[in-house]
């Protein structure tokens, strides 16, 4: 088996991945997770608290502020998210790898 | 984290790392300090360790974590767990590059989508990157050399060790909740660690099949893949 393209390899690996956080994510488990349900059973979840951030953040908890469509919502911040994420992460490989010494 | 729950929010799909309020002050900034002197650290071994082809693998692996996370799974009980990719990132860039890895996704997870607290970041980086990140990958290494020398025994052993990242992650988790005085040690780590036990699974299956993809596409970027079978060997100095 001949390898594939390393750049091929990398868009195919960063097309999946928002693939996934587009049309995948939207129909995601809406259970708590494994810490949360563990804090609501064992009576510590009110200690949780929403502070400042949650406010300013621009996409709390993968929805958009004012949004209807609950579903789009998380599927449009699971792209911005997955793209921004492969950007800082490039980014932070090259500046690293650019200070090499 | 919206679990200041309204009517409609409790229809709302929650994801959760460690929010700001259920870890203490004295426990946050002592993973803070951690996490901050581990990736100060993990930024020198990266610099020694990125090849060409890793710069832009650091970047698509860090995105597949981030949108895989998005994917929670029912387990039992009406709980969800998520991937956590941190030995994933491992067992492809070693545990420095899998640390940074971990801390980019979680940094942005935080400031971008309020999912786990500002104050709980160390705290996060320190659960998922340095346990599961840096720990599990000597786990990893330990286990391949009790396994057979084969794509098999290695597979075997990334299933384990990505489990255990899960299991360890949250039993830290389970650790710093009791000594914040949250919830007594008694209680919230058999609790953590059953639910995390079956989290795990999921883990395991999801680390695996990924890693044993990228065997079979391009063996040489599994930098911790170093049998006869894959073409190239240690990879890191592309």
């Amino acid at each position: 088996m001949k390898d594939v393209n390393i750049m091929a390899f990398i868009l195919v690996g960063l097309l999946v991945s928002l693939l996934i956080a587009i049309f995948v994510s939207p129909f995601a488990s809406s259970y708590p997770d494994g810490l949360e349900k563990v804090a609501e059973i064992k009576g510590f979840l009110e200690k949780g608290e929403e502070w400042v951030l949650w406010k300013l953040s621009l996409m709390p908890d993968y929805s958009i502020p004012g949004s209807k469509n609950e579903k789009i919502a998380t599927g449009l911040s699971g792209f911005v998210g997955t793209l921004l994420v492969f950007g800082v992460g490039y980014g932070v490989a090259r500046l690293i790898r650019s200070k090499r010494s | 984290m919206a679990f200041v729950f309204s009517d409609h929010a409790s229809e709302r799909r929650v994801e959760m790392h460690v929010p700001d309020g259920f870890v203490s002050g004295g426990v946050n900034t002592i993973t803070y300090i951690i996490s901050g002197g581990v990736s100060v650290f993990a930024v020198r071994e990266a610099n020694k360790k990125l090849g060409d082809k890793q710069v832009p693998l650091l970047g698509v692996v860090a995105a597949f974590i981030f949108a895989a996370q998005m994917l929670n799974f029912p387990v039992a009980g009406g709980t969800s767990g998520h991937f956590l990719g941190a030995l994933l990132a491992a067992s492809l860039l070693g545990p420095w590059i899998s640390c940074l890895i971990m801390t980019v996704v979680l940094t942005i997870q935080c400031l971008l989508f309020a999912d786990g607290g500002l104050t709980a970041l160390g705290t996060n980086i320190f659960n998922m990157g340095i346990i599961g990140g840096v720990l599990c990958y000597y786990i990893l290494v330990a286990l391949k050399s009790i396994f057979p020398k084969n794509k098999g025994g290695y597979l075997v052993s990334v299933a384990i060790s990505s489990w255990m990242s899960v299991v360890l992650g949250a039993s830290a988790c389970a650790v710093e909740l009791a000594i914040s005085g949250t919830s007594p040690l008694s209680i919230v780590l058999p609790a953590m660690a059953s639910v995390h036990v079956l989290i795990g699974i999921g883990e395991a299956t999801i680390t695996t099949a990924v890693v044993g993809l990228v065997l079979n596409t391009r063996p040489d970027l599994v930098g911790t893949y170093s049998y006869q079978d894959a073409r190239t060997f240690n990879t890191m100095e592309a």
